[in-house]
């Protein structure tokens, strides 16, 4: 298991050729009280940087963008109910996605936590 | 502008109270505090929240006849107006649509103006060159603060009794802890409350006083947008700008009768004649179906799929408890009730049109 972040500030969490993706605690606590998020739907494949989702705090509308290419295996269906789940566990309870990756190279472009620690200072 | 952000006399305590200061209209303004925007708008809601607003413009106008000199400017009866009466209006252009709009308070030896931050530019130039013997003075020493909401009255009163004697849209002049401020009784939440103009060197120690008092938070420009918004009160360039009349923006009722009749204002030719047979578009509200909100620029068609309008103002309602939106329909749509689609990131969402406001009114009338 080996956990990566994007510049996008989403998590990685990497179990062999499948992923659980999210957005960090930082993300969350920029946005602002979350009220809605659009997901993509289970099968639905994507290369990275491709939008792969909405989400829209009280503030504003910010788009989720692929960190690496891969296929959507499963949708944390909860959110759509209760949104407000991604400001209290973004990086547990409040994964977005469980997707299966098409290229593991792709990590490497990826930061490890020390290097996302830099990243937002 | 490339000017640096203004700062209000309470910046300090803005920053003081963890306010996360953005660029609004050129000043430096708290968009919230640590307490969050929801949880600002629902303490505003249900018990008291106070704004900074003195990014807006304060002007004092003197001479003879101000009433009725800014009837020729406005389509209000303000002429009519009553010593220690405020009155909601907006300045028109000649081709009727609102140039800005504004609060005027008849203060008895002159006429006290507030208009939007971001058009006191045009604003004070346009009274100066259009009210003839009228002198036109912006007050660039006050600082304004709202406190809004149901405990308003006690957070004010405690400290000023004269406040509680105001009703709905009165003003007058008192002191609040040894301070002269000018405090009138309106605002812009939908909720009862106070606007407060305080010398600028007394701002943050009248605002500490009313913080002191246990129902009062501090509160910024996020929750003020959806407290307004709900309110189904609308933003000048959001909802009404040059181009959008009266009577579209469904303003009639900020038109007194007498004034609609007589007419005597600028595009009161269309004024009269869309409040005679109609407008092309008229702003309503709209309440989506879903739970994903609809803000500005969001297409609005009716369920052939034509479009029909725009989304003007829209985004989550916490008191609501979902997304909330204003926004203009063609003639001959916009009954409440009515079902309509809205095009949100490419993808078909239902909703439905709404009388406004969404949330009912609280004020001390």
């Amino acid at each position: 298991m080996a956990i990566y972040y994007s510049e996008e500030h989403e998590w990685v969490l990497v179990e062999g050729d499948t992923a659980t993706i999210g957005i960090t605690q930082h993300a969350a606590d920029q946005l602002g009280e979350i009220v809605f998020i659009e997901q993509r739907e289970e099968g639905d494949e994507f290369e990275k940087g491709d939008e792969i989702g909405v989400i829209e705090s009280v503030k504003a509308a910010s788009e989720i963008y692929a960190p690496v290419d891969g296929e959507v295996v499963a949708v944390n269906g909860d959110l759509e109910e209760t949104p407000g789940k991604l400001n209290e566990s973004p990086e547990g309870d409040a994964w977005i996605y469980k997707i299966k990756l098409s290229d593991a190279s792709q990590l490497e472009e990826l930061m490890d936590l020390d290097g996302y620690k830099a990243l937002i200072g | 502008m490339t000017d640096a952000p203004k700062r209000t006399p309470l910046y300090d305590l803005h920053v003081e109270l963890g306010g996360k200061m953005v660029d609004f209209a050129g000043w430096e303004m708290p968009v919230q505090y640590p307490m969050g925007i929801m949880g600002e708008h629902n303490h505003t809601r249900a018990k008291a929240g106070l704004f900074d607003v003195s990014h807006m413009g304060q002007v004092i106008l003197r001479g003879e006849n101000v009433g009725e000199k800014l009837e020729t400017l406005c389509p209000q009866a303000y002429a009519t107006l009553k010593e220690g009466k405020a009155r909601y209006g907006f300045f028109t252009n000649e081709d009727g649509g609102i140039m800005d709009d504004l609060i005027v308070s008849n203060a008895g030896d002159h006429y006290f103006v507030v208009v939007n931050a971001a058009l006191r530019h045009q604003d004070i130039p346009h009274m100066a060159a259009n009210l003839d013997g009228v002198e036109v003075t912006e007050i660039f020493d006050r600082a304004l603060v709202a406190v809004q909401g149901p405990s308003a009255e006690n957070v004010v009163g405690d400290l000023c009794p004269a406040a509680r004697e105001l009703k709905f849209m009165e003003t007058t002049v008192a002191d609040i802890n040894g301070v002269e401020c000018r405090i009138s009784r309106l605002g812009y939440t939908g909720e009862d409350g106070y606007e407060i103009s305080i010398p600028e060197d007394k701002a943050i120690e009248v605002s500490r006083a009313f913080l002191a008092h246990d129902d009062c938070e501090p509160a910024g420009l996020g929750a003020r947008d959806s407290l307004r918004l709900e309110a189904g009160l609308c933003l000048y360039g959001n909802d009404i700008d040059q181009s959008t009349s009266p009577v579209e923006a469904s303003l009639g009722w900020a038109m007194q009768k007498r004034r609609k009749e007589e007419g005597g204002f600028p595009g009161a030719a269309r004024i009269q004649k869309e409040l005679a047979e109609g407008a092309a578009k008229k702003l309503v509200g709209i309440k989506p179906t879903g739970r994903a909100p609809a803000r500005q620029h969001v297409e609005i068609q009716c369920l052939e799929g034509n479009t029909i309008g725009e989304i003007t103002s829209g985004g989550f309602g916490p008191t609501v408890g979902g997304p909330v939106a204003m926004g203009y329909v063609s003639a001959g749509h916009g009954e409440p009730g009515e079902k309509v689609n809205l095009i949100i990131r490419g993808k078909v969402q239902p909703a439905e049109i709404v009388s406004l406001p969404f949330v009912q009114q609280n004020y001390k009338r």
